[in-house]
């Protein structure tokens, strides 16, 4: 038994005898750094940030999935109300319980309201951000800037586990008393203030609580991994990677890691003031005078404001729209520069863009509140900065599309599913200006038309970048590519499902479909009849979205051991990442790192090849 | 099947980052240095959340709801001064690590710790205590001209001044099933003993009966018109509210309004912060291996350790000076 002490940390070790089945596969370099740990301390409580971005892009996707399959459910409501879930119904029935699901398998008002609830705060908070900021990042953040790990490597992993304790927290909840939480990924009070109250005397078990319980674990989880992606962004810069020659990708993280670091603590603040509302019977976002039902067990003293907690929610909540999304533009730059063999257009315009996007994104977020009786005054400067924002958006996607132009353009899998990102983020886009419009929004406000817009931007938007990314480092990870032609069945499926979807979506809107509309009640022939029939279609589009992603789980999987081999850059890629032997070792490089160039030098005139490394020398 | 997936990666140890005591040239930091400072950016955030909720429930609240003149100036203003002074005794501290003066800076740092504990210890043991002993009871404005004697709208009126609502001072009596009977008991007890009265219990049950604070027994007076920097004993007097004419009642809890949610939100979350401090130097200061003992081997590390620290220190420092300004005297 040898038991050593690690360099930095002065933390002891205690390692396992070594394994012959180890030195086996621990042939050729990296021998230096040769300590032997037991399973859980490689795995499980990892300080490598390769490992913790996989654990939190696997727990990304398991959650994407999870949100997804909650989606299923609903969609089904929708499309046939009352009518018992086919085949996992009885499953559900006894998964979830009766709150959630009638005996016969049929979800329940309340049933819908949870996973409505549950859907969009695992897609947002569980599944996008650990995923696309957390996962993408951890991983590539690194490698791109040529470091050995993160600045913090212990913090890192104890952001991992903030993030893991919320979402066992999150789940848990599904299994209180009254089930999850009820009020929408947005708990907005009242409502919030007073669901689930009194539950069994139990003012800390119940679904509301439990979800604030975890999003504080989860935001402490977000502040602690993005001052972490700043520091290393700025201190562990390789030699010679001046500011202008980072990737693109880097940018998006660091303004993405500043949108966290600055947005997330004041929805910290309101969940603890919810908290306290709920469990100590504070007042903070409770109205003076509110009367609700009879056998309230609960009395306040009133005067608090649920306007307080929309602009603190909202003033996190913009902001992290761009979190969703600005890394998955890093991804699809990084991807399109790649593969169309050209330097991106305008890099630094894009990287200036993306500077004012994140500033702006902090002074646009009352037009989310445009409801609430604001001033014209107040909505007109929300009016403004929202349609302001739009010019670095359009820049962005501008770029990106004039990088396309005049490339001979390789499709493979992560191409694909970076240029359907282009049209599918602008579609998301541009159908938000109408909603940037007081007077529109009076109309379109909390319609289909929303929904529609805000998942054109995330689902075949981010989602496709983030795809385009698992195609695109899957290999630097495994050693492995996965299979094209399961990714060409994955993407086709994907791009024209994922449309029938969301499209009708601004049909229902534009006719007034209420986004929380359970079975839409005895009046819903009459409101909504002319486009009723849509839910059918997006409900068999949904099911087929499902199946579509079989191929890519068992590509996934599979290609772990049976995807073609490759070899440190198997993309002929120019940025630091695929300077590394295949996969990173523990401390990243096998040579001293210098960087020389920019971050896209393809098919220079007069080259040997059409890419030189950013490391090579001049 | 784990090892197929990443043959190299995972180590438990950390991998040798750059720049972990020494500065990086080109940014003149080191790691922990800037992440101090990121972190306080996020914490400017979170105070900053809290500080505009309170902006916020302030200008929303009615006439009259927002409590005034209920905390302690004195012990607040030394309780201020004290962490001032250990703000500076942790800069002295530094500094004499920096000049590799060992038992200086054990000295300042001991200071430093006891100045956090001080404050904590009196946040504990009485400001906070004394609040969940002190009631109020919000009349209904409807109610109000019933208990003018107590709460001087009339002459608040006259004077242009916001009205009062809220009648306060010790809970002799509550109504019957009041989950503040036990302590309206103790206090009626305290009561019949320091002044050989026997008249704070009614017979009714619907009564509450409130040892009365100076400003409302005498709303009158001039002298209740401002705040005052010295608190007053509770007067002898005494109120009797009928139940039905109570909007709200509550000892001075977070329930209490959103003024009292508010001070023990921000007091409490600053406390911790200062819990947090004092185990950090604690931490610092004690001869182990992150701590002084670290200076056998490294003292320029445990000097950097001491400037994050108290980086942090200075931080919490200048949330309490926004504290006390907007709790205690505004």
């Amino acid at each position: 038994m040898a038991t050593t002490a690690s360099s930095t940390s002065g933390s002891h070790v205690a390692g396992t005898p070594h394994d012959a089945h180890h030195d086996a596969h621990h042939g050729g370099h990296d021998d230096h750094h040769h300590h032997e740990l037991d399973f859980i301390q490689k795995w499980v409580f990892s300080t490598d940030h390769k490992v913790i971005g996989c654990q939190y892009a696997f727990c990304g996707l398991a959650f994407l999935f999870l949100g997804f399959l909650m989606m299923l459910v609903m969609r089904w409501q929708l499309a046939n109300p009352g009518i018992p879930v086919p085949v996992v119904g009885n499953f559900l029935r006894g998964a979830f319980g009766p709150v959630v699901m009638t005996d016969a398998g049929a979800l329940t008002a309340s049933g819908y309201n949870v996973f409505g609830a549950m859907h969009g705060t695992i897609m947002v908070f569980f599944g996008i951000v650990p995923l696309a900021v957390a996962g993408f990042g951890n991983i590539v953040v690194p490698l791109q800037v040529g470091a050995p790990d993160m600045c913090y490597p212990k913090l890192n992993m104890a952001s991992f586990w903030c993030f893991f304790t919320s979402g066992v927290l999150m789940m848990g909840s599904f299994f209180v008393p009254g089930s999850a939480a009820k009020s929408g990924w947005t708990a907005y009070p009242p409502l919030s203030g007073i669901a689930d109250l009194p539950v069994d005397s139990s003012v800390w078990l119940n679904g509301q609580t439990v979800w604030l319980l975890a999003m504080v674990f989860n935001i402490t989880g977000s502040l602690l991994g993005s001052i972490n992606f700043i520091s290393t962004i700025i201190q562990l810069r390789a030699p010679g990677l001046t500011w202008m020659r980072l990737p693109f990708f880097v940018w998006a993280q660091f303004v993405t890691a500043f949108l966290l670091v600055l947005a997330f603590p004041p929805l910290e603040a309101a969940s603890f003031m919810q908290l306290t509302d709920r469990v100590f019977g504070t007042s903070f976002f409770m109205p003076t005078g509110l009367v609700v039902g009879q056998a309230l067990g609960q009395s306040w003293s009133g005067g608090g404001s649920p306007i307080l907690w929309q602009h603190l929610f909202w003033f996190l909540a913009h902001p992290e729209v761009y979190v969703l999304i600005l890394p998955a533009i890093g991804i699809v730059a990084e991807v399109v520069a790649n593969n169309t063999r050209k330097p991106l257009y305008g890099y630094k315009a894009m990287v200036y863009a993306i500077f004012l996007l994140g500033f702006l994104s902090f002074i646009v977020w009352a037009h989310h509140m445009y409801m609430t009786g604001m001033g014209a005054k107040v909505a007109a400067f929300f009016q403004i900065t929202t349609i302001m924002i739009s010019v670095p958006s359009v820049i962005l996607l501008t770029a990106l599309l004039l990088s396309l132009w005049g490339g001979s353009i390789r499709f493979n899998s992560p191409m694909l599913f970076a240029t359907a990102f282009l049209p599918m983020f602008g579609i998301g886009g541009l159908t938000g200006i109408p909603l940037a419009f007081n007077a529109v929004d009076l109309f379109l406000h909390d319609t289909y038309y929303v929904i529609g817009h805000f998942h054109y931007v995330v689902a075949p938007g981010t989602i496709f970048g983030l795809f385009a990314g698992v195609y695109y480092w899957y290999p630097k990870i495994t050693g492995r590519k996965l299979s094209e032609f399961l990714g060409r069945i994955h993407f086709w499926g994907s791009l024209i499902t994922i449309n029938g979807i969301f499209f009708p979506m601004f049909i229902q809107g534009m006719a007034g479909v209420h986004r929380r509309w359970y079975d839409g009640g005895v009046t819903y022939e009459q409101l909504a009849g002319p486009v009723l029939h849509w839910n059918k279609f997006m409900t068999v589009s949904a099911g087929l979205l499902a199946l579509f992603q079989l191929p890519f789980i068992w590509n996934f999987f599979t290609s772990i051991w049976f995807g073609e081999k490759v070899g440190r850059n198997p993309w002929n890629s120019t940025t630091i990442e695929w300077d590394t032997p295949t996969p990173p070792p523990h401390g990243n490089f096998d040579k001293p790192v210098e960087v020389f160039r920019g971050p896209y030098e393809y098919s220079v005139p007069g080259a040997a090849a059409d890419f030189i490394p950013q490391t090579q020398r001049p | 099947m784990f090892s197929r997936i990443f043959k190299y990666l995972p180590f438990f140890s950390d991998a040798e980052v750059p720049y972990t005591v020494a500065a990086r040239p080109d940014t003149g930091l080191y790691n922990a240095k800037l992440g101090i400072w990121l972190f306080l950016a996020s914490e400017v955030m979170l105070f900053g959340g809290l500080f505009s909720a309170y902006i916020f429930l302030r200008i929303g609240a009615e006439p009259g709801y927002w409590p005034s003149g209920l905390l302690n100036v004195p012990v607040g203003t030394a309780n201020t001064a004290v962490l001032i002074a250990s703000s500076v005794t942790v800069v002295l501290a530094w500094a004499a690590l920096k000049m590799r003066q060992l038992a200086k800076y054990k000295f300042y740092m001991a200071i430093t710790i006891l100045c956090g504990v001080f404050f904590l210890a009196v946040k504990l043991s009485y400001e906070w205590p004394a609040k969940f002993n002190h009631f109020g009871v919000f009349v209904r404005q409807s109610a109000a001209s019933k208990y003018d004697e107590f709460l001087g709208n009339k002459h608040l009126s006259e004077t242009g001044q916001a009205p009062r609502w809220e009648i306060s001072g010790h809970l002799l009596d509550a109504p019957k099933g009041s989950p503040y009977a036990d302590q309206a008991h103790h206090n009626a007890e305290h009561f019949a003993h320091e002044t050989h009265r026997h008249d704070a219990v009614t017979e009714a049950d619907d009564d509450y009966v409130i040892q009365l604070d100076p400003v409302n027994a005498d709303p009158d007076s001039k002298e209740n018109d401002r705040p005052h920097f010295l608190p007053r004993p509770l007067s002898s007097k005494l109120a009797v509210i009928k139940a039905a004419d109570v909007e709200s009642a509550s000892t001075f809890a977070p329930r209490h309004s959103t003024y009292f949610a508010t001070y023990f939100l921000i007091t409490g979350l600053h406390g911790l912060h200062v819990l947090g401090g004092i185990l950090v130097f604690l931490y610092l200061w004690l001869p182990i291996k992150g701590g002084t003992k670290l200076y056998q081997s490294n003292p320029e590390h445990l000097a950097n350790r001491v400037e994050i620290a108290g980086l942090f220190w200075h931080f919490v420092d200048l949330v309490w000076i926004f504290v006390f300004p907007i709790f205690y005297l505004l």
